[in-house]
């Protein structure tokens, strides 16, 4: 069987899943940037309660591993009587994980607007709110995009495993056909060439887009 | 609902207690295979040789954005089509090893490039080779700014090894899923294996940071 034939009769299925996992990026990104928005102004706050919340949110998803927070959501919170659909388990779960490691990189680039913006907006008496709305967080903005590129590569590198809870995604589909066709080489091998497209010549090129557009908007360009 | 049992807990404890040896020795070999095998990665782009540096290069963007899982399993299937059968353990041990030297080799790569121009010149003006070069000069120099890389990757090694268990490594996750499968509860199984993994993790993390500025008081960079 040669390749043009491989991808005639499964072609189809590697693009239906292509979609899935592209629905899942998508979806567990705006979660993560959310969360990581969320957790990383609590982390900055000067009450100990709210920062102690997100720094036990940030470590309890940093110091363990995506698979077993999948499994976890998936198979043991529905004891507690809140159960998801695997496919809403599966975005939930890369979402959250990637929020705690995102909620890092928004601290650190909050923390790293220089002193002087802040002590300026004080001297001008804006409300701590306005300060953070209109003078830091554009400026942090520039600061976490280039980080933010290679979370999303690792956010759309996670959505692989909710193939483990048979959510029809990508990595799904490949071992489908490779549990019943054993050309392992083809269908892993095109799975992997797809992932690798949708990584370098979709989300690289748009993230740096990003960052050109939010640089020019900031008129630093 | 909410009906945790300590006594199958304490009845599934060992096991998992066994699994985890399991998990830092797949962590333990596939990070030493990363660490040798990212060096070469690192200086195999650093030749003159354009099409090996390019080769070399687009490999390494490919491994580092591509799923580990999917590696993982295209390791272990495709050699029996070959013909060669390998081990659940030294597919695993390929995979995991490859991916993390691809993120080594750019740690490495970064430490490397980090060292000012000048040094090279020196070198070359006391006519030192290469192998004493790298050696004597510029890795001690490049070691400690990519130690901490280096540390976040041994955590992230650890916490990778759980996708071993879709191809049947006997580590953590596999035995929590076979406890979970065997007695229909996944509450305390999969509970426990997180909490192993933070217990082990953290200080880690921990460790990590005092032995960096240990390295830095012992190689006189203060600060």
């Amino acid at each position: 069987m040669s390749y043009t034939d491989f991808l005639a009769v499964h072609g189809g299925r590697l693009l239906s899943g292509a979609v899935i996992t592209a629905e899942q990026t998508i979806l567990a990104a705006i979660l993560a940037v959310t969360i990581a928005l969320i957790m990383g102004l609590m982390r900055l706050a000067p009450n100990l309660v709210i920062r102690g919340i997100a720094t036990v949110y940030i470590e309890l998803f940093r110091g363990t591993s995506l698979l077993v927070q999948l499994y976890w959501i998936f198979f043991v919170l529905p004891l507690f009587g809140v159960s998801f659909e695997k496919f809403t388990a599966g975005f939930v779960a890369v979402g959250m994980n990637l929020g705690a490691y995102g909620a890092e990189v928004v601290r650190g680039a909050i923390q790293s607007v220089p002193r002087g913006q802040y002590e300026a907006s004080i001297a001008l008496s804006m409300s701590p709110a306005d300060r953070m709305r209109r003078i830091i967080l554009p400026q942090a903005i520039l600061i976490m995009l280039p980080p933010w590129g290679n979370l999303m590569i690792e956010l759309l590198k996670g959505t692989a495993l909710v193939a483990l809870i048979s959510v029809a995604d990508l990595m799904f589909q490949a071992r489908q056909i490779n549990g019943t066709t054993f050309l392992s080489i083809e269908a892993f091998g095109s799975a992997l060439v797809i992932y690798y497209i949708m990584a370098r010549l979709i989300i690289t090129p748009s993230m740096r887009r990003f960052e050109l557009f939010m640089t020019r908007k900031m008129g630093r360009a | 609902m909410f009906d945790w049992r300590w006594d199958f807990t304490f009845q599934i404890l060992p096991r998992l207690l066994w699994a985890t040896v399991n998990t830092l020795l797949a962590a333990g070999i596939g990070y030493a295979i990363a660490l040798v095998l990212g060096l070469v990665l690192a200086l195999a782009q650093r030749t003159k040789v354009k099409p090996l540096t390019f080769v070399v290069r687009e490999f390494v963007e490919f491994i580092r954005s591509t799923p580990l899982v999917l590696q993982i399993f295209f390791v272990f299937y495709v050699g029996p089509q070959f013909g060669i059968r390998l081990s659940p353990w030294t597919s695993g041990m390929i995979a995991i090893g490859l991916h993390y030297a691809a993120y080594l080799s750019e740690v490495y790569r970064a430490g490397i490039d980090a060292i000012p121009k000048g040094q090279w010149e020196a070198c070359r003006a006391l006519n030192l080779s290469m192998g004493r070069t790298y050696w004597r000069i510029v890795i001690p120099q490049a070691l400690p700014a990519s130690l901490p890389g280096m540390g976040n990757y041994l955590v992230g090694i650890f916490k990778d090894t759980p996708m071993l268990s879709v191809i049947g490594v006997a580590e953590l996750m596999h035995t929590a899923n076979a406890l979970g499968s065997e007695t229909y509860r996944f509450l305390e199984p999969y509970t426990l294996v997180g909490v192993i993994f933070l217990a082990i993790s953290l200080p880690t993390a921990a460790g990590l940071r005092v032995f960096e500025a240990w390295v830095r008081r012992r190689l006189g960079m203060t600060r």
